[in-house]
C-alpha cells in the first residue's frame, strides 16, 4: 500500500511556484487555517533572529573555555539549550570536532536535515541534488570545490543525517588567534566551518 | 525499490556551487512565503514531521526532479492538506467556499511562534525494545533498504548504505520510528544508533582509504555481524 497519488492535488493549484504558493497561503488564510501575521513572524525569525551567528557563538565557547567544550562534546543538546538554542531542528544535537587526523562534514542524503537554530536555514548547495549524492561518495571532491584541500594524514567523516540528531562540526581554532575574545572568535567562525566545507578563518 | 529522493552517492551531477557569503537567507519572496505557510500549516497538529516528508517522497519522480526545493514543499503540502482531509480538490481548485474552517482555533497566532519554534518536536521517547546493540558492536544493515511495514512507504535507511557492515559509534536512546510514523502507524520507538562505516564498504572506489560515512540507524534497520 504505497498511497502514491497518480493525480496528485497539487495539480490543481497554478503551476508557476509563486502563483502556486500565493494561491494556497490565500485559500488556507480564508479559512482561517493560518494567519498571516505568524506567517511574518516566523519568516522574521529565521531572516533575523536564527542564524550561523548561534553556532559561532556556540563554537568560539568551545574554543575559549575547556570546560564547556567538555560539556559540548559530552553533551551537545544541553550545552547548546543553555546557551539558548534549543528549538525546531535542533531538539537532538551532536557536536563533533575536527583534529589534525579527521575532518567532519555533515550532509543529508534523504532530504535536507540540519541544525536551525544553530546555523538558520540551509544554504541553497546544502539542498541541493549534488551536494545530497556526492558529498557522502566524494566528500574530497565537494571540498575542492569550496576550495578546501585536506592533507592526506587528515581522514573525512560524513555525517548522513538520517535521523532527528543533528550535527554540529567545531572546526580547528586558526593559528594566530591566541588571546582573542569570544567575541573575536566568533568572528572567525563561518557556516560552512560548522557544516565541515568550509575551516575557520585565519585572522588577517 | 528507491524513490528519486534517496540520492546518496548517485553519479552524474555537476559541481556543487556554493553560494555567495552575502547570500540572502531566501532567494525569492515566495521562498520565504513557502517556507512559512507550511511551518504555519503544520502547526494544525494534522501531520506529523515524518508524513511530511513521506509526502515530498511520494512526488512523482518527474516532479520531484524537476521542482526546486521549495516547489517540492508547496506541493506536498497542498497534497498533504487533502490527504488529511483538511481541504478538498474543490478547495485547491477555487470553487468552494471560503468560510471558517473547524481547525480554525488551531491556527497558530503571532504570538504563538516564538514558543512553537522553541519547543521544537524531540523524537527521543521513553519505552522501546531494550537496546540489542552497544558502542564497538559489528552491525549490517538490512538488505535491500525498504519500509518492512509499507510497501514503497517511507525509510531511512539509505539504499548505498543497504547490505553494509559497520561499527556501531554510540546510541542515541529510543527514538520515534519514521517508518511506522509517517504512515500514522504509531511512533512505535527503537534504539537509535550512529553506525560507522569505512567508506571502501559503501564505494568501489573510496577516495581515501582512512575515509568513513556516520549514519542513523535504526534498530530495525541493523542485524548483528
Amino acid at each position: 500500500m504505497p498511497h502514491d497519488h497518480h493525480d496528485h492535488p497539487h495539480s490543481l493549484l497554478p503551476p508557476e511556484p509563486a502563483l502556486r504558493v500565493k494561491a494556497l497561503e490565500t485559500i488556507l488564510t480564508r479559512k482561517g487555517l493560518i494567519d498571516p501575521a505568524a506567517l511574518d513572524e516566523i519568516i522574521e525569525t529565521y531572516e533575523t533572529k536564527i542564524g550561523p551567528q548561534n553556532g559561532a557563538r556556540v563554537v568560539a565557547r568551545a574554543w575559549a573555555d575547556p570546560a564547556f567544550r567538555a560539556a559540548l562534546l559530552t553533551d551537545a543538546t544541553a550545552a547548546v539549550s543553555e546557551m539558548g538554542f534549543y528549538g525546531r531542528q535542533a531538539e537532538h544535537v551532536v557536536a563533533v570536532e575536527n583534529t589534525p587526523v579527521q575532518h567532519n562534514m555533515v550532509v543529508c542524503t534523504l532530504c535536507s536535515c540540519y541544525p536551525w537554530p544553530l546555523l538558520g536555514i540551509p544554504p541553497a548547495w546544502y539542498k541541493s541534488d549534488a551536494y545530497r549524492a556526492r558529498a557522502v561518495r566524494e566528500p574530497r571532491r565537494v571540498l575542492a570545490e569550496f576550495g578546501v584541500g585536506l592533507p592526506p594524514e587528515t581522514a573525512v567523516r560524513v555525517w548522513d543525517s538520517t535521523a532527528e540528531v543533528r550535527y554540529l562540526v567545531i572546526p580547528m581554532r586558526p593559528e594566530g588567534s591566541e588571546g582573542m575574545s569570544e567575541k573575536e572568535l566568533a568572528g572567525l567562525v563561518t557556516r560552512d566551518s560548522m557544516i565541515g566545507t568550509g575551516l575557520a578563518r585565519v585572522p588577517s | 525499490m528507491s524513490r528519486v529522493h534517496d540520492m546518496g552517492g548517485r553519479f552524474g551531477h555537476g559541481p556543487v556551487i556554493p553560494d555567495a557569503p552575502d547570500a540572502p537567507v531566501f532567494a525569492e519572496d515566495w521562498h520565504r512565503r513557502a517556507l512559512a505557510v507550511t511551518l504555519a500549516a503544520g502547526g494544525l497538529g494534522q501531520w506529523n514531521l515524518d508524513m511530511s516528508r513521506r509526502a515530498r517522497e511520494q512526488l512523482s519522480p518527474k516532479d520531484y526532479v524537476t521542482f526546486s526545493y521549495y516547489e517540492k514543499w508547496i506541493s506536498a503540502l497542498a497534497d498533504l492538506l487533502v490527504e488529511r482531509g483538511v481541504l478538498t480538490a474543490d478547495d485547491l481548485r477555487g470553487v468552494s467556499e471560503a468560510e471558517q474552517h473547524a481547525l480554525a482555533e488551531r491556527a497558530l497566532k503571532a504570538a504563538a511562534v516564538p514558543e512553537v519554534l522553541a519547543r521544537g518536536g524531540p523524537s527521543e521517547r521513553e519505552g522501546g525494545p531494550e537496546p540489542a546493540f552497544a558502542a564497538g558492536d559489528a552491525v549490517r544493515t538490512v538488505r535491500p533498504a525498504g519500509n518492512r511495514l509499507v510497501e514503497g512507504g517511507h525509510t531511512r535507511l539509505p539504499g548505498y548504505a543497504s547490505g553494509a557492515r559497520g561499527r556501531v559509534l554510540r546510541c542515541h536512546g529510543a527514538h520515534v520510528l519514521p517508518d511506522s510514523n509517517a504512515h500514522g502507524l504509531g511512533e512505535a520507538p527503537e534504539p537509535l544508533y550512529a553506525v560507522i562505516f569505512a567508506a571502501s564498504e559503501l564505494w568501489t572506489h573510496p577516495e581515501h582509504p582512512s575515509d568513513e560515512v556516520v549514519l542513523d540507524l535504526w534498530q530495525s534497520y541493523l542485524e548483528p555481524a
